[in-house]
C-alpha cells in the first residue's frame, strides 16, 4: 500500500483545520523535513513537514479545502524503495515496513475526550439548559456571546483604558500575544510599556510586580500557567499578602496574579497541578476562579480595581467556552460572591471552574432521574461565601461538593467543614465530595480520565446523599 | 549544500582526530534521533501522542557531540527536550516512543510522557517540565559523585530562556564553591517559545554567565558535532581533575516550534532555512564522511534504511503496547 500523508493535528484539541496550500504537485519528490503544506486552524498557520520520503502520487484533498478531518487521507506517496527493518538488529523482529502506521492498529487514545466529560468535543460548550439569569444584570440588558478569552481580554483592556497605572507582564503576553492569546491584541493598543514580556524568571517578576505595587502602580502579573507560579509563591506569599498586615495597614498591594490553572489536556503531573486551595489558604489573599465569560470579565475588572493581592484562577480548557456576556460599558462583578445558578429543591450541588461544566451536566442527568439540583457556582474562594451555600441546604438537606483539585485540604474539605458547622441541623446525609484523585496528574490517557471527577461519579454522589441508588 | 568541515576545532585547538568508528556513529545517533523526531511529530499528527511534544531536530549534534565525551557513571539531566538525549544515552527508541504515546511499555510506563521520562540503567535523570528545575538537581547529581569519591561527572543540559532562572545562578555559586563535577551545557538555539534571546538577556554571551562565580565557560558551533566533541573533551577532563564546574554554550538551531503546537511566527523562513540548508549537523558531517572516504553513498543509504527500519519498530510498539492497566493510577505515589 502506497504510504498516505494524513491530515495532522497540531494540538491537542484540533479536530478539523483547512487545507490553506499545497506547495507540492503529483510527481514532486520529497525528503523527510520538506514543508509540502500549509494548513489552517482557528488559532493559526502551520506547515506540514514530509516525514516519509517518495514520490506524491496523488493529492486526494485540492488546497482551500475546509473542515478537513484530522487523519483523513490527503494525499498519497510512492514509496521508491521501501525501508525494512533489519533482522536481528534493534529493529528487532518482522515488523512490516509500513512507513506511515495507521491509527486502526490500537484504538487512538481520545484527546479532548480524556480530559473529563465537560470538555468533550470543545470548543463547543456544554449546554447553558435551563440556568437562572444572574440576578446582578439588569433585566432586559442585551448579551452577546463571546468566549472565556475574550471576556479576559475585554476586561484588562478596559481596565488599562480605564487607569493608567494598570500594567500587563509577563512570559509571551506582548509580541507572541499571550501563550494562550488572551493578551492578543494588547501590545497594539497600549504599546510596549504597558504590556511587557518578561524572560522566564517568575520570581524575579512576580517579587518585580510587588514593588512596582508598592511604588503605587497596578500590576496584572500573568504567568503562562499557575504550574510556574511556584517559582514565584514565595513572593506571593510572604511579599503580597502579609505585607499590609506587618506594615500596620500601610504598605497595600494591589496586584493580580492570574493565568490558567489545573489540568490542561495530556500535559502530565508538572503542569496540571490545581492550586485553588493552595492560595484560598492564605490570609491576605484574596483568590477567585469563575467559570462563565461574564463572572470572568466581570469578576477580573473588580480585582484589578481591588486594592488588595488577587489571585485569579483561569482555566485552559474553558478558555475557549462561549457564554452569553451583558453588553454594559462598565460590568463588574464584586468579589467574594457566590452565585446560585440554577434553583433546584433535592440536593445542592456545589462547585467552581471547570467541573462547573460537570455539574451543570449532572443536573440534568438528575433531571431525568427525578432529582431536583440546585446549583452553586462559588465564583470566589476567599473570601468564600458560605452564607449562600447554607442557604441552599436549609432548602435542599444534602450536599456534594465537587473540584478538579486533590481531597485533601481541598476547597471542598472545607465547605464541608463550615456547612457542617454553620448548618448540621439540616443536613439530611453528610456532606460529599467528588474531586480529583489523590495521585500526581499521569500522562496516559486512560489514567488521566480517571484521575479527574466524572459526571458518573458526581450523579452517583448526588444520588447516594439523597439514599437514591 | 554542506561544505565538510575542516579540521575540528574548538576554542582555536586541533582535537584528537576521531577514528572512522568513532564518525560513523556519531552519524548513526544523530539520524536516529532526526528519524524519531520526525515519526514522533507524525504520531502527535495522527491525535497517538497528546500534551506537549517539544522536538529536537536541529540539535543533533549538541547531545551526540557531548555524550560522545561521557564514559559509564557519568550522568544526564534536562528539561522537556528530551528525547535526544534519551536516545543517545543509550535507552530503547520503542520504549521512549511509547512513553510519548503513554502506553504500558513506555519508560514510566506511560505515567509520565514526553516530558517525564528516567532510566537509572542509564544514568539518564529526566525529562523536567519546569523551566530552570533541572540545574540545581544536575548539580546534586555531581554533588553526590564528589560525595562518594568517584570522579564522575554530571552533565546538565539547559536552554537559553532557562538560563534566565534564579536557582541557575544559586547553583553556579554552589557548584563552584563547592568543586562540584557539573558541566553546564547551554542549548542556546536562540528562542525561548518565541522570545529570542536578545529580547530576554542582558548578556547575550550566555558562556560568561558563570564570570561573576569563576566558573570558566566556552561558547561552541553546535551545529558542529566534531566541535562539540572536541569542547566536551576539555570539559569532562577539566571536572575529572577536580576543578570544579564548567559551562559550554552550544550555539545551535530548532527547526521546529517550539512545541507541536507552535506556528513559530517570530521568526522568518529564512532564517530558519539558513540553518536548514547551509548549516544542518547531519548533512555537514555526512559531506565529511563522503568527503574523506570514510563511508560510500550505498554504506550511508543502507545505514538510513536500518534507522527507519528501527524507528519504524519503536512506532509499532508504541501502538501496540497497551494503556497502562487502571490500577496504575493509585501505584508509586508513595514507597
Ligand atoms: C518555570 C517555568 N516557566 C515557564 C514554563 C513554560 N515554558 C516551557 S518551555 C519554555 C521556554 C524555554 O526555553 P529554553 O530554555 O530556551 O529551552 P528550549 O525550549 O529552547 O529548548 C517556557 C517559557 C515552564 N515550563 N516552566
Ligand atoms: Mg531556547
Amino acid at each position: 500500500m502506497p504510504p498516505e500523508i494524513l491530515m495532522p493535528a497540531l494540538s491537542p484539541t484540533m479536530e478539523e483545520g483547512k487545507l490553506a496550500k499545497w506547495h507540492v504537485k503529483v510527481g514532486d519528490r520529497v525528503n523527510s523535513g520538506d514543508v509540502i503544506a500549509e494548513i489552517e486552524t482557528d488559532k493559526a498557520t502551520m506547515e506540514v513537514e514530509a516525514v516519509d520520503e517518495g514520490v506524491v502520487s496523488n493529492i486526494l484533498v485540492p488546497e482551500g479545502t475546509e473542515g478537513v478531518k484530522v487523519n483523513t487521507a490527503i494525499a498519497t506517496l510512492a514509496g521508491d524503495d521501501e525501508p525494512k527493518p533489519k533482522s536481528g538488529g534493534n529493529g528487532a523482529s518482522a515488523a512490516p515496513p509500513a512507513p506511515t502506521p495507521l491509527p486502526k492498529a490500537t484504538p487512538a487514545p481520545a484527546k479532548a475526550e480524556a480530559k473529563s466529560p465537560a470538555s468533550a468535543s470543545a470548543p463547543a460548550a456544554p449546554p447553558p439548559a435551563p440556568l437562572a439569569a444572574d440576578p446582578a444584570i439588569p433585566a432586559g440588558t442585551e448579551v452577546h456571546t463571546i468566549t472565556v478569552r475574550e471576556a479576559l481580554r475585554e476586561a484588562m483592556a478596559e481596565e488599562m483604558r480605564r487607569d493608567p497605572n494598570v500594567f500587563l507582564m509577563g512570559e509571551e503576553v506582548a509580541q507572541y500575544q499571550g501563550a494562550y492569546k488572551i493578551s492578543q491584541g494588547l501590545l497594539e493598543e497600549f504599546g510596549p510599556k504597558r504590556v511587557i514580556d518578561t524572560p522566564i524568571t517568575e520570581q524575579g517578576f512576580a517579587g518585580l510586580g510587588v514593588g512596582a505595587a508598592f511604588g503605587g502602580l497596578r500590576p496584572i502579573v500573568e504567568f503562562m500557567t499557575f504550574n510556574f507560579a511556584m517559582q514565584a509563591i514565595d513572593q506571593i506569599v510572604n511579599s503580597a499578602a502579609k505585607t499590609l498586615y506587618m506594615s500596620g495597614g500601610q504598605m497595600g498591594c494591589p496586584i493580580v496574579f492570574r493565568g490558567p490553572n489545573g489540568a490542561a489536556a495530556r500535559v502530565a503531573a508538572q503542569h496540571s497541578q490545581n492550586y485553588a486551595s493552595w492560595y484560598a489558604h492564605v490570609p491576605g489573599l484574596k483568590v477567585v476562579a469563575p467559570y462563565f465569560a461574564a463572572d470572568a470579565k466581570g469578576l477580573l475588572k473588580a480585582a484589578i480595581r481591588d486594592p488588595n493581592p488577587v489571585i485569579f484562577l483561569e482555566n485552559e480548557i474553558c478558555y475557549g467556552r462561549s457564554f452569553e456576556v451583558p453588553k454594559l460599558d462598565d460590568y463588574v462583578v464584586p468579589l467574594g460572591k457566590a452565585r446560585v445558578v440554577r434553583e433546584g429543591t433535592d440536593v445542592t450541588l456545589v462547585s467552581f471552574s471547570i467541573t462547573m461544566g460537570i455539574i451543570i451536566q449532572a443536573a440534568e442527568a438528575l433531571e431525568a432521574a427525578g432529582i431536583s439540583a440546585e446549583l452553586i457556582d462559588l465564583r470566589s474562594l476567599r473570601p468564600l461565601d458560605i452564607a449562600t451555600v447554607v442557604e441552599s441546604v436549609k432548602k435542599t438537606n444534602r450536599v456534594v461538593v465537587v473540584e478538579e483539585g486533590w481531597p485533601v485540604c481541598g476547597i471542598s474539605s472545607e465547605v464541608a467543614t463550615q456547612v457542617m458547622e454553620q448548618a448540621f441541623d439540616y443536613l439530611d446525609a453528610p456532606v460529599a465530595r467528588v474531586t480529583g484523585k489523590d495521585v500526581p496528574m499521569p500522562y496516559a490517557a486512560n489514567l488521566e480520565k480517571l484521575a479527574l471527577p466524572s459526571l458518573d461519579e458526581v450523579v452517583a454522589a448526588a444520588k447516594a446523599v439523597c439514599y437514591r441508588n | 549544500m554542506a561544505k565538510a568541515a575542516s579540521a575540528p576545532r574548538a576554542n582555536g585547538t586541533p582535537a584528537a582526530k576521531p577514528s572512522k568508528q568513532e564518525l560513523l556513529g556519531y552519524y548513526r545517533t544523530m539520524l536516529l534521533i532526526r528519524r524519531f523526531e520526525e515519526k514522533a511529530g507524525q504520531l502527535y499528527g495522527m491525535g497517538l501522542i497528546g500534551g506537549f511534544c517539544h522536538l529536537y531536530i536541529g540539535q543533533e549534534a549538541v547531545v551526540v557531540g557531548v555524550q560522545a565525551a561521557l564514559s559509564e557513571g557519568d550522568k544526564v539531566i534536562t528539561a522537556y527536550r528530551d528525547h535526544g538525549h534519551m536516545l543517545s544515552t543509550g535507552m530503547d527508541p520503542a520504549g521512549v516512543m511509547a512513553e510519548l504515546t503513554g502506553r504500558s511499555g513506555g519508560y514510566s510506563k506511560g505515567k509520565g510522557g514526553s516530558m517525564h521520562m528516567f532510566s537509572r540503567e542509564k544514568n539518564f535523570f529526566g525529562g523536567h517540565g519546569i523551566v530552570g528545575a533541572q540545574v540545581p538537581i544536575g548539580t546534586g547529581l555531581a554533588f553526590a559523585n564528589l560525595y562518594r569519591g568517584t570522579d564522575r561527572v554530571c552533565t546538565t543540559y539547559f536552554g537559553d530562556g532557562a538560563a534566565n532562572q534564579g536557582q541557575v545562578y544559586e547553583s553556579f555559586n554552589m557548584a563552584e564553591l563547592w568543586k562540584l563535577p557539573v558541566i553546564y551545557v547551554i542549548e542556546n538555539n536562540q528562542y525561548a517559545m518565541g522570545t529570542s534571546v536578545e529580547r530576554s538577556s542582558a548578556e547575550t554571551h550566555l558562556f560568561k554567565r558563570g564570570s561573576s562565580f569563576n566558573i570558566p565557560g566556552e561558547q561552541v558551533d553546535g551545529m558542529d558535532v566534531l566541535a562539540v566533541k572536541a569542547a566536551a573533551d576539555k570539559a569532562v577532563k577539566w571536572c575529572r581533575e577536580g576543578n570544579g564546574p564548567i559551562i559550554l554554550e552550544m550555539k545551535t538551531y530548532r527547526y521546529r516550534g517550539h512545541s507541536m503546537s507552535d506556528p513559530a511566527k517570530y521568526r522568518t523562513r529564512e532564517e530558519v532555512d539558513q540553518y536548514r540548508e547551509k548549516r544542518d549537523p547531519i548533512d555537514h558531517l555526512r559531506a565529511t564522511l563522503v568527503e574523506r572516504k570514510l563511508a560510500t553513498e550505498e554504506e550511508l543509504k543502507e545505514l538510513d534504511k536500518e534507522i527507519r527500519g528501527i524507528v519504524n519498530h519503536a512506532a509499532e510498539f508504541a501502538q501496540t503496547s497497551p494503556e497502562p492497566d487502571p490500577a496504575e493510577l493509585w501505584t508509586e505515589v508513595v514507597h
